[in-house]
């Protein structure tokens, strides 16, 4: 009985950790390649789960409606973050890197507070909601789609990088911007890419979030924390890494809040970051 | 030239003295000015660790709320006047400063500022936790004052002077920093930590010193805010946009640099006032969108403040704005 209880919070944390992986590969990859943290991170997973809110509300449209539209929304947001804002501090002082981001964050966090007001919202629950039972264990449709379309997305995402020229492309960028020029790779294109794919990823991922999650102005706060604890635990620049720490914090967390108590979830999620950077601050598969 | 320098020195000592006077003795203007002021020793207050040595906390509210709440405790469960958990509290700081420093400063770059984040969430998930703290509902100070020790004042303007003198006494801290070779380190760790090193800087020591330095006066400018406004929560006392705060006035004005923090003060706190009055309670929303703005719009013009304006006039149609050495501490790795 326990142990079934067990395996349920293991499974569930899984499935939360999935979709962690999806967005936290993006924050790893524009990390990785430009020695850029976007602060605004959380906020481009918030709208995508807003995307998700007016799609579904609004336009009567399910999953298979918003994730795209989402998809293509926020991967537009990451270019124009890119062109207007990213391309021009990414080479300045730390400090103006920081503020610029945040100043993003600030704006989109309380630009949607001002366009969709305070409250949280769900969605109705009629399309994903259905629960199944497999094996002693309880599944929820939402959870469950959320889990395997993040899974699925990150691996592609990861195919991608290592597998196509163009993945290669991007990635002698990362490695030496201008090494890559000479060699006839335009490093502007290659970043805006980055965005453009990290956008998506936090697209998607806010729109199947958003189908078991309250969505709120302010929830890409916590997300994005549980980005940067993923990033700095998979190693920045790795999706691989992404996707495994991905699923080891949504584990930690599920397990925590199931033996702790929900309150002490965040504290734990923290702490391991803490932890992580002090012991290892490369992250699991990083490269120093 | 020295003479017109101290002329307009002699000139601003003036007005800032004579500022509630010259406002008529307005209410509303004692409390902007007390605003300001406030703002001004706790973004000047992190300047010290974040603009000088260039380590870029985003978790200096946890030595603030540390201050608040030291002085509220003092009172609710002592009976103490508030301010008498002021040296309580900085003492406290400097302690906690040293144990998340140790580690942290080490880290590199985004990696601190990282680390401070989460440092900050928590301290402020656990605070919220504390029955003893009063839990997320927070503590309340005196209600009604008992004596003059417990610095709680109807009129804004005893505050006013009280922060000016605090100011004044931070800033003249600093200007000595700034001048020794405390100072001279700093910005050599700021530029280049390896070079520092290389030099026999004992990097560690000084990020350390100016980290704990810089706690000890967020601590006090957290306990000079529960004086004032007789009230604690998590939110306030620790949320993360009070740490975004000190950042984001130090860098407008231009981290590093003495005046910085009081000059991005002078234009956000009133900014916020403006917008919150003018908006009315649900106007939060907007005055954040407004200050998001004005952030991005800076990192990306001014990447070292409206200081720097001032500076590089003589040379500012060359477009080499980015190439200062300041410029360098991006990359640290």
């Amino acid at each position: 009985m326990t142990t079934m209880l067990l395996l349920q919070v293991v499974v569930s944390g899984l499935l939360l950790g999935a979709v962690y992986a999806l967005f936290s590969s993006g924050l790893s990859l524009i990390w990785g390649m430009m020695n850029v943290v976007n602060f605004a991170h959380g906020e481009f997973v918030m709208l995508g789960m807003y995307t998700a809110v007016v799609v579904w509300t609004a336009m009567g449209g399910g999953p298979w409606a918003s994730v795209p539209i989402a998809a293509i929304l926020i991967a537009t947001l990451g270019v124009l973050a890119y062109f207007l804002l990213v391309r021009h501090i990414a080479r300045g002082p730390m400090l103006a890197q920081i503020l610029g981001t945040f100043g993003l964050a600030l704006f989109l966090r309380y630009g949607a507070l001002w366009v969709f007001g305070a409250n949280f919202r769900t969605l109705p629950d009629d399309l994903v909601g259905h629960s199944f039972v497999l094996g002693g264990i309880r599944f929820d449709g939402s959870r469950v789609l959320a889990g395997v379309v993040g899974f699925a997305v990150t691996v592609l995402l990861h195919l991608l990088l290592t597998r196509t020229a163009v993945g290669s492309r991007m990635l002698a960028v990362s490695e030496d911007a201008t090494a890559a020029q000479l060699m006839g790779i335009r490093p502007q294109r290659m970043q805006a890419l980055a965005w453009a794919l990290a956008g998506a990823a936090t697209g998607i991922a806010g729109a199947l979030i958003a189908t078991f999650f309250y969505t709120s102005p302010t929830v890409g706060e916590t997300l994005a924390i549980v980005a940067f604890v993923t990033v700095a635990l998979g190693g920045f620049g790795s999706v691989l890494g992404a996707l495994v720490a991905g699923l080891m914090i949504g584990v930690v967390e599920s397990l925590s809040a199931f033996l702790i108590g929900p309150v002490y979830k965040d504290v734990i999620v923290y702490a391991v970051f803490v932890l992580v950077l002090w012991f290892r601050p490369q992250g699991l598969m990083g490269k120093t | 030239m020295m003479t017109s320098r101290r002329l307009l020195q002699l000139a601003a000592i003036v007005v800032v003295l004579a500022y509630p006077i010259v406002t008529g003795g307005s209410p509303v203007w004692q409390r902007l000015g007390a605003l300001v002021l406030l703002a001004a020793i706790s973004a000047s207050a992190w300047n010290i660790v974040g603009g000088y040595a260039g380590q870029v906390s985003v978790g200096h509210a946890v030595f603030f709320g540390i201050g608040a709440y030291s002085a509220v405790v003092a009172f609710v469960h002592l009976a103490l006047p508030p301010i008498l958990g002021a040296p309580i509290g900085m003492l406290l700081s400097v302690g906690v400063a040293a144990v998340i420093g140790v580690p942290t400063l080490r880290l590199s770059g985004h990696y601190f500022s990282m680390a401070t984040i989460a440092v900050g969430e928590l301290v402020r998930v656990l605070s919220s936790t504390s029955n003893w703290l009063g839990g997320a509902q927070g503590l309340g100070g005196p209600a009604m004052p008992r004596s003059v020790f417990d610095l709680s004042f109807l009129s804004a303007l005893p505050y006013y002077y009280i922060f000016l003198a605090v100011l004044a006494g931070l800033l003249g801290l600093t200007w000595w920093i700034e001048r020794g070779r405390m100072g001279f380190y700093l910005r050599a760790i700021k530029d280049s930590e390896r070079a520092a090193r290389s030099l026999g800087v004992s990097a560690g020591r000084y990020k350390l010193y100016a980290y704990m330095l810089s706690a000890a006066f967020t601590s006090l400018a957290g306990s000079l805010y529960l004086c004032m406004f007789g009230f604690i929560d998590p939110e306030s006392g620790f949320g993360i946009l009070l740490s975004v705060k000190m950042v984001v006035m130090a860098a407008l004005g231009g981290a590093g640099q003495l005046f910085g923090p009081l000059i991005g003060a002078l234009i956000l706190v009133p900014l916020e006032e403006l917008s919150n009055s003018l908006l009315g309670g649900q106007g939060a929303g907007i005055t954040f969108v407004v200050y998001g703005a004005i952030i991005v719009i800076i990192a990306r013009f001014l990447p070292s403040g409206l200081l720097s304006l001032l500076e590089r006039r003589p040379r500012a149609p060359t477009r080499k704005t980015t190439a200062t050495p300041s410029a360098a501490s991006g990359h640290a790795d």
